[in-house]
């Protein structure tokens, strides 16, 4: 087990790598000068060559490119450009809220989809499946941004049901006050290419072999479907949600902005629209690397929840 | 001869184009895809909608079958509009003549062939001024209208044009997009398939680098660097990071097909590896990049709608759904609602639609997968 963790985590260099050389080409070279950025309009010679100096961007690539790698793995990266913030501070505070809100909506999308999913399996192929089905494509296919703009005006500024947006300090507050209208829009939004997706997963299982037997020998179809096949759709499933989860950190942006979160996502928006390069380049390392965790841990998890799986 | 003429047997395209055609929601679907590509055509070549951008009615005129408002409901319309066209009676029995007039009088521009009957050069300058000057002045000249079909925007847009035009704007980006990310990872996949080894290890590399960002951060970042917004940089930044999914369908395509026969006997016959890759795989597995590019174009179109309502995609000035949607959150406040539902609606139906038919596409393509 130690030695297959190893392994993996050694396995990860070159593509870690990878990330970091297309970052850095992105940023040092690609998106042009950045004194010319920080300095702003009001600017002489004599700044921009100090702040190239600063910033290092007057030495040779493989320099910067180094000094980058130095800043990762210190956790360093400097002040952000525009707040002055440093960015180990950003990121330290930013995880919070947009966990707080992730956390619970994960949780809540992937029970009631499994739930959804099992129950269409039991009516597959009747008009109550291909409604739903449509139902759920026509859901997939309103944006967004339509749902957001709508619930936010109805429940929150029309009906005062929630807060239109704000956030606190207590983490109580915070879940059970500010988050609760962000993470039902968030249901509405992804119940239904999950639902779609892990119907599949349980469609794939119910033809199989066991479940014939299970039948023949007089087990319920209830047990069958709530037992003998989530046991087994149990695997893509966990595959996609935990693979889903550091894309979803950046995924719940928009609900962020609109809701004033200070999270993760939100700093993204906000650094993208004021060219705030470190922050970025910060949040995209580090996401990046806690994909590729995920990914490892996803496959840690396949072993206990099938005894099959061999890792090696 | 004859009779091996008369039984062709019918190719991949004809067995899949008659599965979709039995399919009747794939039929309706992919009508309604076409009326939009129509609708796309007409509105590019200007047929339709290609004045989008005159102010026809008065600042956020109601849709017709709302009525005009008052004058104090209004938030903020021109004096002159208002001054000679008051609110409609509705029990005026010529009620239907003075808005026919009000019609005729809003749409009917100033002629740009001057009074002696000559092209004028600066004729359509002058126009503009005239029409600049009937706003501000005394007197108007252009009637604006007290409500549209759909009603209007901020500036009195006809909402119904506005919507076309940015149908246009929305379904040509995710379109182009979709056709780079789909020629990207085609290219990349064949050549990584086909050629195996240090080549596929290298393009693994890259495909494991792209994957390991999530999709939506990679376009932000990408989005930040490249600081000139234009239509053609959204496609860019879409079609550059969106290739792996087409990738790794193509590559594990290309490993499979190139141990087959006929690709041995291509070459045996001395066909370089350019034409096996292109003239004898690819037909083969062509019907895997058209589903691909679907399904890429549904999530672009997506997509795009967020960067542009972010104001990270299409440059002020062009109007697509997304930057509709930007409009609209404000003036729902408002209670202008119709600029919202406009968009919405336009954009929930093709992508019902485009996702309707790409699932029919794939499943008529693939019939082993049901």
């Amino acid at each position: 087990m130690t030695a297959y963790i190893l392994r993996r985590l050694w396995q990860m260099v070159p593509t870690m790598l990878g990330v970091i050389i297309l970052v850095f080409f992105l940023f040092n070279w690609v998106g042009g000068d950045p004194a010319y950025i920080l300095a702003g309009k009001m600017s002489n010679i004599e700044q921009i060559n100090n702040i190239r100096h600063q910033l290092g961007v007057d030495q040779p690539y493989y320099v910067q490119l180094w000094i980058f790698i130095k800043q990762i793995v210190t956790f360093d990266f400097g002040v952000s450009w525009s707040t002055g913030e440093t960015v180990a501070h950003v990121l330290a505070t930013r995880i919070g809220p947009s966990l707080t809100v992730l956390i619970p909506l994960t949780i809540l999308e992937t029970l009631i989809a499994i739930a959804l999913a099992l129950g269409i399996a039991f009516v597959r192929g009747s008009l109550t499946d291909r409604l739903v089905m449509v139902a759920c494509t026509v859901g997939m296919s309103i944006s967004i941004l339509v749902y957001i703009i709508v619930f936010q005006y109805w429940f929150a500024y029309k009906w005062s049901i929630f807060p239109v947006q704000g956030w606190g300090d207590s983490v109580v507050e915070n879940l059970f006050h500010y988050s609760l209208l962000p993470i039902l829009i968030g249901l509405a939004v992804s119940v239904a290419p999950t639902l779609r997706l892990f119907r599949t997963f349980v469609l794939d299982e119910v033809n199989q072999d066991y479940v014939r037997t299970a039948r023949a020998k007089g087990v319920s179809e209830r047990r069958i479907v709530w037992v003998h096949v989530l046991r087994n759709a149990a695997i893509p499933i966990i595959t996609y949600v935990m693979s889903n989860l550091p894309g979803l950190l950046i995924g719940v942006f928009l609900l962020e902005r609109f809701f004033g979160i200070p999270g993760i996502g939100r700093e993204v928006i906000l650094a993208v629209d004021r060219s705030d390069f470190p922050v970025i380049k910060a949040i995209t390392v580090y996401v990046a690397a806690a994909t590729m965790i995920f990914n490892l841990l996803t496959d840690l998890l396949y072993q206990a929840v099938d005894p099959r799986v061999q890792l090696k | 001869m004859s009779i091996n003429e008369t039984q062709v047997s019918p190719g991949l395209w004809t067995l899949a184009w008659r599965r979709l055609r039995a399919d009747k929601i794939a039929m309706f679907a992919m009508t309604i895809v076409l009326l939009f590509l129509l609708l796309l055509v007409l509105s590019a070549t200007g047929l339709v909608a290609g004045d989008w951008d005159s102010e026809v009615g008065v600042n956020y005129a109601p849709p017709t079958f709302v009525g005009a408002q008052s004058a104090d409901e209004r938030i903020s319309s021109a004096p002159a509009a208002s001054a000679e066209a008051p609110p409609e009676n509705p029990l005026d029995p010529l009620k239907d003549i003075i808005r026919q007039l009000r019609k005729e009088s809003a749409t009917s521009q100033p002629p740009i062939v001057n009074d002696y009957g000559i092209a004028d050069p600066i004729g359509k300058e002058m126009a503009e001024i005239r029409q600049e000057l009937a706003k501000s002045g005394s007197k108007a000249v252009v009637v604006r209208r007290e409500t549209l079909p759909f009603g209007a925007d901020k500036w009195g847009h006809d909402i119904i044009k506005k919507t076309i035009k940015g149908s246009e704007t929305s379904i040509v980006v995710g379109l182009v997009a979709a056709l780079l990310a789909t020629a990207l990872g085609t290219v990349f996949g064949a050549v990584s398939g086909y050629f195996g080894h240090a080549v596929d290890d290298f393009f693994n590399w890259f495909y494991s680098i792209f994957t390991s960002i999530p999709n939506m951060l990679l376009i932000m970042a990408v989005a930040a660097v490249l600081q000139h917004k234009g239509v053609t940089t959204i496609v860019l930044i879409l079609g550059l990071t969106g290739w792996t999914g087409t990738y790794r369908l193509i590559r594990a395509e290309y490993l499979k097909h190139k141990a087959r026969e006929y690709v041995l006997a291509a070459d045996a016959i001395g066909a370089s590896h350019w034409r096996k890759m292109f003239s004898h795989i690819f037909p083969n597995v062509s019907h895997v990049a058209l589903v691909q590019m679907s399904i890429l174009s549904v999530g672009f179109i997506k997509a795009e709608v967020i960067l542009s309502f972010l104001g990270f995609g299409v440059p002020v000035g062009v109007v697509s759904w997304g930057s509709m949607l930007n409009e609209a959150q404000n003036e729902l406040i408002l209670g202008k609602w119709w600029q919202l539902t406009a968009a919405s609606i336009a954009m929930a139906v093709l992508v019902t639609a485009f996702s309707l038919f790409t699932d029919a596409l794939r499943d008529a393509l693939d019939p082993k997968l049901k």
